[in-house]
């Protein structure tokens, strides 16, 4: 199948602008796909609110598009009732860590078997650019237009200290990267969290002077470094990208599962003893 | 193994939003974008079929077909592309 059969072909082109790296999210998310080879009727995609939560209504999937911040939320509800579909939760980085922060660790400490993509613009895009939890210190924006107080979160330390079993980041710059990575954490069985590091030329680059989506692009490529490079030791302010944790948990369907049978088990022994006291 | 040959490199105009990624990004400086700032092929013949356009392009405007065929199917595990 090529990634047109993917795709919801009467809603394009697409509502972001001319460069943005959501576009270009989709664009690896759907060669992962097409090459793990999964079928349509596989997979759900839920989304919140945002530019980012568009992207549910481009793909041929089952889709789902929720309220802010609570995608995950609502993942959590479809997975427990269809454990054999494939979750895939796109969220922007107010969506995933301002509005959702408290569902997003949540589903990492579950380890609940689905695929929560981080779509890090650093900017709330749709309503004007203001600033979210990932813009970090010293960034512009619509709300901080004397420069940003505010840290930012690291996503990926934040993750891996929630308990994701599956870790990942890369930047839209790394496409070939991006499809892999975002397949690896497909696959994985357990909460998978893929970090994006995304251009929002409209909003984050044209209120910080960073030039094009080109450019953004650019400064990705130069600012980026393979985990555990040389250069990250010569330059520490490099930000790495990779799969950064990767191992084999519990996974939480099977676990409630087996306390179904295990629940089963005990409730029909109490049964049959009833039933020989009555007699 | 042989190097693939470009059949087609199909841009799809109405699609397209000229934000100058594939242009930019082009190892062989294949594309270029036109008076109504949009996409085209100007030296079709310096492809390398290395798809960097097709991956990239935020609009999913491109497609690279070449001799060795676009939809080939990899491996679920390991290395994807």
């Amino acid at each position: 199948m090529a990634i047109r059969d993917y795709i919801r072909e009467r809603f394009f082109p697409h509502i972001w602008c001319p460069g943005c790296g959501h576009g270009m999210v989709l664009n690896g998310l759907l060669r992962a796909i097409e090459k793990i080879g999964l079928d349509k009727n596989e997979i759900v995609m839920v989304s919140g609110i945002g530019c980012s939560a568009r992207i549910a209504g481009y793909v041929d999937f089952h889709t789902m598009h929720t309220i802010h911040g609570r995608a995950l939320a609502f993942a959590t509800g479809i997975k427990m009732s269809r454990p054999e579909l494939k979750l895939i939760v796109p969220m922007g980085d107010g969506d995933a860590l301002a509005i959702g922060g408290n569902h997003f660790i949540h589903a990492a400490r579950r380890n609940m078997d689905m695929t929560a993509i981080v779509m890090n613009n650093r900017v709330y895009g749709m309503t004007g650019g203001q600033y979210s939890p990932l813009s970090g210190y010293g960034t512009m924006s619509t709300t901080s237009p004397y420069s940003n107080i505010d840290h930012a979160f690291d996503v990926v330390e934040l993750s891996v200290a929630a308990g994701a079993s599956f870790v990942g980041r890369t930047t839209t710059y790394h496409a070939k990267q991006m499809a892999d990575i975002l397949g690896q954490a497909i696959i994985h069985k357990g909460f998978s969290v893929v970090e994006i590091m995304s251009q929002c030329p409209t909003c984050f680059g044209r209120q910080n002077r960073l030039g094009s989506a080109i450019d953004m692009l650019e400064h990705f490529k130069e600012n980026t470094t393979p985990i555990g490079s040389k250069a990250k030791q010569k330059n520490p302010d490099l930000i790495e990208r990779g799969i950064f944790v990767q191992k084999k948990m519990p996974e939480y369907c099977s676990e409630y599962e087996k306390i179904i049978e295990r629940a089963m088990v005990t409730v029909h022994h109490r049964d049959r003893r009833g039933h020989r006291e009555y007699n | 193994m042989e190097e693939p040959k470009l059949k087609e490199l199909v841009i799809n105009r109405d699609w397209c939003k000229g934000c100058g990624i594939c242009v930019h990004f082009c190892p062989k400086k294949v594309l270029e974008l036109d008076d109504n700032e949009k996409a085209f092929a100007k030296r079709p013949e310096d492809c390398i079929c290395c798809k960097l356009c097709e991956f990239r392009c935020p609009d999913l405007a491109i497609e690279i077909i070449s001799s060795r065929g676009t939809a080939r199917r990899a491996p679920t595990k390991g290395l994807l592309l």
